[in-house]
């Protein structure tokens, strides 16, 4: 009896502190960012709640291998900028990562706090202090060595900036080749900025270029130079390939090129890289009418439907062909956008997008859908109810289904593996291609998947180049001697869960 | 890196030429490819067929109507100005390596300077060259002298009658074909209704037919899909499977909608830069 009044007297579980975020009703029509970020008090009064915990979890859910109790650690003691630093040592992009990142399938997942309470905020503190390193101004870490090896970096997205602030610290010479006339790939031309400010990406370049990473816009290799002419002519002795899933994928349904169906790359492109949401003041422009439908459940459709808001829209729905329980956005994300008064039309497939005589949409037919037995992804198969058909009254389509791979630089590179779906093959430990020399990662290799997972094919990629180049094992990296102490079948795990995260 | 504009010509009151220096596109490009620019930082990227190209000196040579304020912003620039961005060469090559027989290379309005150096490629590859230049009026018409010189036989038309045969370079085309006159290829770039009637004024013979399209664009690269169009039934994108298609499977009224997808917005930013340039330019 006295045993269990004392365990109904248990400290209730603990919840994060609070993320402050602007009021729905106010953000959903502008571009600032919607997370305020932490304070310091708030950043240590969570810190304080981490456990220390001698074989912490969180790390081994980390695909950057973040020292998370090690700046967890300085945070309590108020050392922010050392914490940021600590970060930064294994993870060239804590800025970005404290954003975008899936936390709660990584690292928080696997917080051992988390057990009985929500997890300690690793993504909210790993944000908080690599802001405030950048605001105070960080010291650039001095990089001596110098081994002569000079490596290509093709494409400047998550796994390419990765991949390629790790190879520099090594004492690489690194260039990267963008397309773009700005750095960052998906960072810059996809998620948006009230999710990822800008020029916090181009901060973290700009840290990557005081490091030595020299950059080049405008560059289309494949077009301009081919990956061979970069190794035999150029003098690059390897080449990551980092160009992404950038493909969009659009439903064979009648309809698809009528004038106001647009991919959510376009949307997102002209509003994010070409700063579209600032027309006339910007030149590029982007428009979506009245009653905008995305057609999808991913992060990216979640993205595109609050862009669409943000840009006048007055209704905008998802339309998704599965049940909620198997959007593959993240819950924060559904949350936001549903916080914003984005509807959610599920169990919905589109059948045909209808225009009037000048090409503009008009209304989208669809089915409603039911779930039936589990298909190869796991997940219970949508099927189509009969006679359930009814048409949606939009003016407006956005199509967020998918990206495939880019196809321009693996298809320039003569007797480079590739899968039936474009991706490039590469060896799991080292990411090096068919091709000697020529490594690959991120989105490239498993199709379109996450930031994280990006940074640590980069990563990889980046211990394969250098032992490639050197013979050398990389050391002295808190997370590669955890990575050295871990059992084969821990690493099988972590492999095949950075997979799943796909 | 900087692109410098080397030289500057007004070839028309609404066309203009200028040679870019750009010595990796200029290195590499083949005719019918593109590039994309953008003049300045709050600048929209936009695409243009690249008219000509010199190696050795690392210079690419583009010519465009001023139609929206982009083209007259990038019209406004000066010999020693500089273009900020500048990209490519994008998109497939034209076909001009192989041997047809003979060509009938045509251009309508600032499409003949488009058209002259894939009409000159299909000459150095041995093809007899049949050139149709087309405009409204005789100031519109570009590149004569360029595309009389590399030609094995020139034609002219003018809408209006000042210059050549009165009427489209469609009225050219069908005399040749109802003349019985054999012709292995027909090569179109202008306007998007000059390409669509030279379509179909070969489709009856079964010519084959190659037009050069001019969707919109942003990435150039594949990623936006703002450019695709409808070939033969099938999704393509103008940016990577282009810019030359089949122009018999090619929906030429869907392409027509799509190129006006912004008209609206494009007013908005000509009348902002007229405001801004006081009307002059």
């Amino acid at each position: 009896m006295a045993d269990d009044k004392k365990r109904r007297e248990r400290k209730p579980p603990t919840k994060k502190v609070p993320m402050p975020e602007q009021d729905p009703n106010l953000r959903r029509r502008n571009f600032n960012e919607v997370a305020l970020g932490y304070t310091a008090e708030q950043a240590v009064e969570e810190a304080n709640k981490c456990l220390g915990c001698r074989n912490p979890r969180c790390v081994s859910g980390c695909p950057v291998e973040v020292p998370i109790r090690e700046f967890i650690n300085l945070v309590r003691e108020e050392k922010f900028v050392e914490a940021a630093q600590k970060i930064k040592e294994t993870n060239s992009l804590p800025a970005i990562c404290g954003r975008v990142c899936p936390q709660e399938t990584q690292c928080e997942e696997s917080c051992i706090y988390g057990i009985r309470n929500e997890p300690i905020a690793v993504g909210r503190l790993e944000r908080f202090v690599a802001d405030y390193a950048r605001e105070q101004g960080e010291s650039i870490p001095k990089t001596t060595k110098r081994t002569g090896r000079k490596v290509a970096i093709i494409g400047s997205g998550p796994a390419g900036l990765t991949c390629a602030g790790d190879l520099v610290k090594l004492g690489h010479e690194v260039q990267v080749f963008e397309a773009f006339h700005k750095p960052g790939g998906v960072l810059m031309y996809g998620i948006p900025e009230f999710r990822l400010p800008k020029d916090i990406v181009e901060a973290e370049v700009e840290y990557l270029e005081k490091m030595g990473v020299q950059f080049r816009y405008n560059f289309v290799v494949g077009k301009i130079r081919t990956v061979d002419q970069l190794m035999e002519e150029d003098g690059f002795d390897a080449v990551f390939i980092g160009t992404g899933a950038g493909a969009p994928n659009f439903l064979r349904i009648e309809g698809m090129n009528l004038v106001d169906v647009f991919s959510a790359n376009e949307i997102l492109t002209r509003t994010n890289l070409m700063r579209g949401y600032k027309f006339p003041e910007y030149d590029t422009p982007v428009r979506v009418g009245d009653k905008v439908a995305v057609i999808g459940g991913g992060n990216v459709a979640m993205d595109a439907a609050r862009t669409a808001l943000r840009l006048g829209a007055a209704e905008v729905s998802i339309v998704y062909r599965r049940s909620r329980e198997q959007m593959p956005a993240r819950a924060e994300e559904i949350h936001h956008a549903e916080e914003e008064g984005i509807q959610f039309k599920l169990l919905i497939n589109p059948t045909e997008v209808h225009g009037d005589d000048k090409n503009h949409v008009i209304g989208m037919s669809c089915v409603r859908m039911e779930l039936g037995e589990p298909d190869e992804s796991g997940r219970r198969r949508p099927i189509p109810i009969p006679k359930s058909e009814f048409v949606l009254d939009v003016d407006t389509v956005i199509v967020a289904i998918g990206n495939s791979p880019n196809p321009i630089v693996p298809e320039s590179i003569p007797g480079l593996e590739l899968t039936k779906w474009g991706t490039i093959v590469v060896d799991e430990e080292t990411g090096m291609s068919s091709r000697e020399g020529i490594f690959a990662g991120g989105d490239i290799v498993t199709g379109a998947a996450t930031v994280i997972s990006a940074m640590g094919a980069g990563k990889k990629a980046a211990r394969g180049i250098h032992k490639f180049l050197t013979g050398e094992t990389v050391e002295g990296e808190s997370g590669s001697e955890d990575e050295s102490k871990k059992s084969e079948s821990e690493k099988r795990k972590k492999s095949k869960k950075s997979k799943q995260d796909k | 890196m900087p692109y410098e504009i080397k030289f500057k010509q007004v070839l028309n009151p609404t066309t203009k030429m200028m040679v870019v220096r750009a010595p990796d596109v200029a290195a590499v490009c083949r005719p019918g490819q593109f590039v994309i620019l953008r003049v300045n930082e709050t600048g929209e990227r936009f695409p243009l067929t690249i008219a000509d190209f010199d190696r050795d000196k690392g210079d690419i040579t583009i010519v465009y109507q001023e139609v929206g304020k982009s083209t007259k912003l990038l019209g406004s620039l000066e010999i020693g100005d500089e273009i900020l961005d500048f990209v490519g060469p994008l998109g497939k090559p034209s076909p001009t390596d192989k041997y047809y027989g003979t060509v009938v290379a045509i251009g309508g309005g600032c499409g003949s300077a488009i058209c002259y150096p894939v009409a000159r490629a299909f000459k150095e590859s041995g093809n007899y060259l049949i050139t149709i230049n087309g405009a409204r009026s005789m100031d519109l018409l570009l590149f004569r002298k360029q595309m009389y010189e590399i030609s094995d036989e020139f034609y002219e038309t003018t809408d209006d009658g000042s210059c050549g045969v009165h009427g489209f370079v469609t009225a050219v085309l069908g005399d040749l074909i109802q003349k019985g006159r054999k012709i292995d290829l027909v090569f179109a770039v202008g306007p998007v209704p000059m390409m669509k009637f030279v379509s179909k004024t070969t489709e009856p013979s079964d010519i084959k037919t190659l037009v050069s399209l001019n969707s919109i664009m942003v990435d150039g690269t594949g990623m936006c899909g703002a450019c695709r169009v409808t070939v033969g039934g099938q999704m393509k994108f103008a940016c990577v499977d282009g810019p030359e298609f089949d122009g018999h499977q090619v929906d030429f009224n869907e392409l027509m909608g799509r190129l006006n997808a912004y008209w609206e917005e494009e007013a908005v930013s000509m009348g902002r830069w007229m405001k801004e340039t006081g009307g002059t330019a």
